[in-house]
């Protein structure tokens, strides 16, 4: 059994407007040291997904179905009390915005000594000790003042490896990282992602890297996720996805990569934008914008439009797609008649 | 407050009817039971204050209509009351209902005066301050905040006391609605200024503003055309606020014998009129307008803490 | 730290020299105090010599300047009214109003807080809903009101004759609602045990505390409810913030993320809003002690104003602009203290 399995995860928000489904049948699985990238636009349920895991989705949201195993514990089962010993503990987690995620009265000593507090029985002095040696494998200058100094008088990059250091504070099987670079500048984040890579592989720590850039999942992770509309739609090996993606949105996602496009030209946007998850289409989410829902003789699939697509087995990927399946059923058909 | 603002407009416009009837604000009064009741008290209670002359069976300001004998006469639900007054009678003999009901006239004239006067200040201060900015925002502001930091009420309290002593009690009692909306008026207006230069600041940055400038629109033109309607709604929701807290402002005045004179009462003035027989058992003089200002500025402030609600403005801190 | 005590020290000079001017100009129209010292019999050369001798006779600027000079040095004048220096008036009432400004004080931190935070981490339970329920009630109700109430129901006490008398539930429930009313309601009390110089206070003994209870809750009853509002509001804007979501992720305890985390970013504004509300509780001294006779200097202000004692009305205003500027200050320095991101230079870094 994996380190980390999801399976058929069902995440709901009770709004006054109606209920509203922000994560359908969500499944997947982590190994001990392995690295896992979650692909999709924004609004695509990625963060929900991230926070789902550790039952940190705030008020009207809820877990409604499907289970979080994580080293033999049921974690969406537990108790809050139960559940605080794995949140940074076992399991930590890098936010999107490194300026609004440090409390801004708190110095970062004490951010990072009542981390350790909560977990281990330990001196302020022996925590203040490795909170020190953690700041130095971020490789903050001076970490000595870091400590008792605020997060205001610090840069993004700078509280960015704060967050790392704190993510690795206890010796986490897993950090869940929601696009920990997003919210940077440019020029740093690659120094940020290259940082955190290299810890995660010096300590052999699980990584969940959220992000809605494939350049960086595909140089990162080992395998990932595509998620459109509160749903997984292809998942599988990183390498195998990048090279030969089988659904047609997560192959717009890579023609749309600049790296894609003929110099001089416009670049392959995927038309239309991803509907609202209270308003979903029928059938298959992303039919109305997907350019394959003709059959090969010009025909159009009623399935496209009517029905949820089914996972189907293509490789060593699972994809959600009526084209793939007819495909993959031709493929069948003809190597029995052969 | 707002949504029968929007329907009296509906007859200039067809299409405005639908539009109030399809609006959040109307979806959110239907549901909200707490609105519907104040609003309804609030109207009443308009109604009956300024009907008052119809209304009320004695008028308290005509002296020949005073029976002293019959003073300090319980409301109807006690021993001893006379048929002939309800609510009992004041320490003078007046009739409580008939003098109760004038006072609520008087209280919500001088409160909703002093709001449009505080709002005409405040907006024009805080329109000018916010869009102007440079030294003419920090002397305005620097103002309002010396004002405020002294409390509102301060302020009133202590101008109230001045122009009285200066003025002499006689000519301040003849003139004391004017002058209570003027004090009022004046003590309160920082609360409009901050308010609007606040959400002209955070408005003035925003495209639109720059397409009226760069189209060559007078300043004056941009702020009172362009700016100001959309800063509306955070001053809706403060007006709400701002009038009950004049009402309350005005009975303090008078309750400090700064504001309306006896033979002219406020609810204020009931209440401090009343006082004085509170020891001999007379509650009801002073107890029974005191419930009513308390309805009336319930109602009030309950129908701001919706209108906020629903509106959900950023509002100015502090 | 310097820069910010000069800054402050500008700002308090403006401000008084504001207030004295604004004072000042007033009293050349204010009454004529010679005729409140001396009464109707005196003869008018004689009046006219007191008027001299007083120097009522001198220009504005003349009279503001020597006003000025001598209030610099803590002399203020004769009240008219009280023949001794201002002042040691002022001084002699000020106690009054600083313990029922502390006892109120003491009543409002004491509970706004508590039921704030409550209110805001379970904001749909019933007793959250009571409590914003009362608290807008409390809004509606001026401080006066407060006090007259509470007169009537602990002072005079209240029979309820309500429920059938002859019936047993009956006369339990008139007997449960009625209140036999024997709280003191007027002045200090008798038993006030002196501390220091004229400093007498009501803190030390039973019937001083008997006293104070009524006045103070009246002056905590109109400021309870908005720091109950304004620290539920903020505590549930903070409670959504990234910065506690995060601390929930670290997986520290919940009473920490609520009391360190939260409460520590809640409390800023509304040290802020505190400031300027110790201002409108001195506004609210002169009504709570004109209803309860408490002989502190709000009550002696509106004495004055109706003697037309100007000495004192200016003195007071003196006073409460300096009682205003040092707790302004008070509250500047505090949140300074709480808050990282101010380096006390008056400007947020």
């Amino acid at each position: 059994m994996a380190l980390l399995e999801v399976n058929n995860l069902d995440v709901r928000f009770a709004l006054r407007q109606g209920e509203v489904h922000a994560l359908r049948d969500i499944s997947f699985s982590l190994e001990r040291g392995e690295r896992l990238g979650i692909v999709g636009e924004s609004g695509a349920g990625k963060s929900v997904a991230a926070f789902s895991l550790l039952n940190l989705i705030s008020k009207p949201g809820f877990i409604a179905g499907g289970t979080v195993n994580f080293d033999g514990q049921v974690l969406n089962h537990m108790s809050e009390r139960g559940l605080r010993k794995v949140r940074g503990n076992r399991i930590s987690m890098i936010f999107q915005d490194p300026m609004m995620t440090l409390n801004p009265v708190l110095s970062i000593g004490e951010q990072m000594v009542e981390c350790l507090k909560a977990h281990r029985r330990i001196s302020s002095k022996e925590a203040r000790a490795i909170a020190l040696d953690k700041l130095q494998q971020v490789q903050i200058p001076s970490p000595e003042t870091r400590l008792d100094q605020y997060p205001h008088e610090l840069s993004g990059g700078m509280r960015q490896r704060i967050i790392i250091a704190i993510a690795l504070l206890l010796d986490p099987d897993i950090i869940i990282a929601d696009e920990p670079t997003t919210a940077l500048d440019v020029t740093i984040q690659a120094e940020i992602m290259a940082l955190l890579l290299d810890l995660c592989e010096q300590h052999n720590v699980g990584l969940i890297l959220i992000t809605h850039d494939l350049g960086v999942v595909s140089q990162v992770t080992q395998r990932m996720l595509v998620m459109y509309a509160g749903r997984v739609i292809e998942q599988g090996p990183t390498r195998e996805i990048i090279n030969d993606p089988q659904h047609p949105y997560t192959q717009g996602l890579i023609n749309a990569l600049p790296q894609m496009a003929t110099p001089g030209e416009k670049l392959n946007q995927i038309r239309g934008s991803m509907p609202s998850l209270s308003n979903l289409p029928s059938g298959c989410a992303f039919h109305p914008r997907c350019d394959f829902i003709n059959r090969a003789d010009g025909q159009p699939r009623p399935a496209c439009t009517q029905q949820v697509p089914e996972f189907v087995e293509s490789g060593n990927c699972r994809v959600a797609c009526h084209m793939v399946a007819e495909m993959l059923e031709d493929r069948r058909l003809k190597e029995e008649t052969s | 407050m707002s949504t029968t603002s929007n329907s009296s407009q509906a007859s200039a416009s067809p299409g405005r009817w639908e539009r109030v009837r399809d609006s959040y604000m109307w979806y959110s009064f239907k549901r909200d039971r707490t609105a519907q009741l104040c609003l309804a008290v609030f109207i009443c209670m308009v109604i009956a204050a300024f009907a008052s002359p119809l209304i009320a069976p004695t008028n308290p300001y005509d002296l020949a209509q005073i029976d002293i004998m019959s003073s300090e006469l319980p409301p109807f639900w006690i021993d001893g009351a006379d048929d002939r007054y309800a609510l009992g009678t004041d320490a003078q003999g007046r009739d409580l209902w008939s003098i109760v009901l004038y006072g609520t006239r008087v209280s919500l004239l001088i409160g909703f005066g002093a709001v449009i006067l505080q709002a005409l200040l405040g907006v024009t201060f805080g329109l000018m301050a916010g869009y102007l900015g440079g030294r003419v925002d920090t002397i305005l502001m620097r103002l309002a905040d010396i004002q405020l930091s002294f409390s509102t009420l301060m302020v009133a309290i202590v101008v109230g006391a001045l122009v009285k002593a200066t003025m002499g009690s006689a000519f301040y009692s003849q003139y004391a609605v004017m002058m209570l909306i003027l004090i009022i008026g004046l003590a309160e207006w920082p609360q409009y200024a901050r308010t609007v230069r606040a959400s002209v600041l955070a408005e003035k940055n925003k495209e639109y503003v720059d397409a009226a400038r760069v189209m060559g629109l007078r300043s004056k033109r941009i702020m009172f055309r362009h700016v100001l309607p959309n800063t509306m709604s955070p001053i809706f929701v403060i007006s709400t606020v701002q009038i009950a807290n004049a009402i309350i402002s005005e009975a303090a005045l008078s309750f400090l014998g700064l504001g309306m004179p006896e033979t002219h009462p406020s609810l204020g003035s009931l209440i401090k009129s009343g006082f004085d027989y509170i020891q001999s058992g007379s509650w009801w003089i002073t107890l029974i307008p005191g419930a009513v200002l308390v309805v009336l500025v319930l109602s009030i402030n309950l129908l701001g803490d919706w209108l906020r609600d629903v509106m959900n403005p950023r509002l100015y801190k502090g | 730290m310097i820069a910010f005590l000069i800054k402050r020290l500008m700002h308090a000079i403006l401000v008084m020299f504001v207030i004295s001017v604004l004072a000042f100009a007033i009293q050349d129209n204010l009454g004529d105090p010679v005729q409140q010292m001396v009464g109707q019999s005196v003869p008018e050369s004689e009046r006219e010599e007191i008027r001299e001798r007083l120097g009522l006779n001198d220009p504005f600027l003349v009279q503001y300047a020597r006003f000025a000079r001598n209030a610099v040095q803590g002399d203020f004048g004769y009240s008219y009214f009280y023949r001794e220096p201002a002042l040691e008036v002022i001084a002699r009432h000020l106690p009054a109003t600083l313990e029922l400004v502390f006892a109120a004080t003491l009543i409002i931190v004491l509970f706004s807080v508590p039921i704030g935070v409550y209110s805001a981490i379970k904001p749909r339970s019933p007793i959250s809903r009571l409590f914003m329920g009362v608290s807008i009630i409390g809004i509606s109700i001026p401080v006066f009101l407060t006090a007259i109430v509470l007169i009537q129901i602990f002072a005079i006490g209240v029979t309820v004759t309500l429920f059938p008398e002859s019936t047993g539930w009956g006369a339990w429930l008139n007997a449960f609602f009625s209140t036999e009313g024997n709280m003191p309601s007027f002045g200090r009390g008798y038993d006030l045990v002196n501390v220091v110089g004229n400093w007498d206070t009501n803190l030390a003994t039973w019937n001083g505390l008997q006293h104070l209870v009524l006045p103070a809750v009246s002056l905590a009853s109109i400021m309870l409810p908005l720091f109950i509002r304004l620290i539920r509001a903020e505590m549930m804007e903070v409670l959504q913030s990234e910065y506690v979501k995060y601390a929930r992720a670290k997986g520290i305890s919940m009473r920490r993320v609520y009391f360190v985390h939260a409460l520590k970013n809640t409390m800023l504004p509304v040290i802020t809003v505190g400031g300027v509300q110790i201002g409108t509780m001195v506004a609210y001294t002169i009504l709570t002690e004109t209803v309860f006779q408490w002989p502190g200097m709000g009550l002696m202000f509106l004495d004055a104003i109706n003697r037309a004692d100007i000495p004192l009305i200016v003195t007071y205003l003196m006073i409460v602009g300096v009682i205003f500027v040092v707790t302004n200050t008070i509250v500047d320095l505090i949140y300074g203290l709480v808050n990282p991101t101010v380096k006390l230079t008056g400007k947020p870094a």
